[in-house]
């Protein structure tokens, strides 16, 4: 399928990038003109990549993250992107309230929002070389 | 992201508005636990009227301070979440053991009345 319009961006683990990358995100699925619900969905999923990349990744060390957008005619694939510390065991990571950093009061809820948020969602990580978050979203409201 | 305090009799009330993600927990998780030392707080209610998003770091923030009055006997409620925020709560379980009232005014009597 081939993509309409695309988007790279990258930026420093920062936490108050968090804010700044989920906006962009919703400012670029915007030309689709999806619902706000939609937008919020978006919105929340990326907060939530990025800021597994910045606490787990790079455990609040400097690195880059990278967001990667493509529009579809009624959908996006959105890939955030970390070369830090990766995680050893995925579908442990991906069980709802599994954290592996409790002391910081982590809720261990990052990926199963992103489920719920997305249509669908990959994970491909390695250990000290990073991981890749690929989510999928089809705007019902685009596709009538 | 702004954290405003005022309290009514031993509640004492949470006012965030803004954006709760994990750069803005930190503060806000410094500021409360500030105020629930002050020894006239027994419960604490969480106003989200004015919360525009937030994502599962709120749920840690949340779930720790209940973790915390707990130990001491008192109660935490949730105040007026978003749709988007309602479904987080949902997702998470909290709902389960933290309740979520429409309105301010609801939620000190009905906290109050359960901590008796």
């Amino acid at each position: 399928m081939q993509f309409i319009n695309e988007m790279k961006m990258e930026f420093l683990s920062k936490s108050t990038n968090e804010s700044f990358a989920r906006v962009v995100a919703a400012a670029f699925v915007s030309q689709l003109d999806p619902t706000l619900e939609e937008l919020a969905d978006i919105k929340t999923a990326v907060s939530e990549a990025v800021t597994n990349a910045i606490i787990h990744g790079y455990e609040n060390r400097n690195g880059y993250v990278r967001m990667h957008c493509r529009l579809f005619a009624d959908s996006v694939e959105i890939i955030i992107s970390d070369e830090g510390k990766g995680i050893e065991d995925i579908n442990l990571a991906r069980q709802p309230l599994y954290t592996s950093k409790p002391e910081m009061e982590r809720s261990g809820m990052g990926f199963t929002v992103m489920e719920s948020f997305m249509d669908s969602l990959e994970v491909e990580s390695e250990p000290d070389k990073g991981t890749v978050v690929r989510m999928y979203k089809t705007f019902k409201s685009c596709s009538k | 992201m702004q954290v405003k305090f005022s309290s009514k009799g031993t509640t004492l009330i949470v006012s965030i508005s803004g954006e709760l993600d994990h750069h803005a927990s930190d503060h806000i998780r410094q500021k409360v636990d500030g105020e629930m030392v002050k020894a006239t707080t027994k419960n604490v209610v969480f106003d989200f009227s004015k919360v525009s998003f937030m994502d599962s770091s709120g749920i840690g923030v949340i779930i720790g301070r209940f973790k915390n009055i707990q130990k001491l006997n008192g109660k935490i409620a949730v105040v007026n979440p978003g749709v988007q925020i309602k479904k987080i709560f949902e997702m998470s379980g909290m709902l389960k053991i933290i309740p979520v009232y429409d309105d301010l005014d609801t939620a000190i009597k009905m906290i109050n009345s359960i901590a008796q």
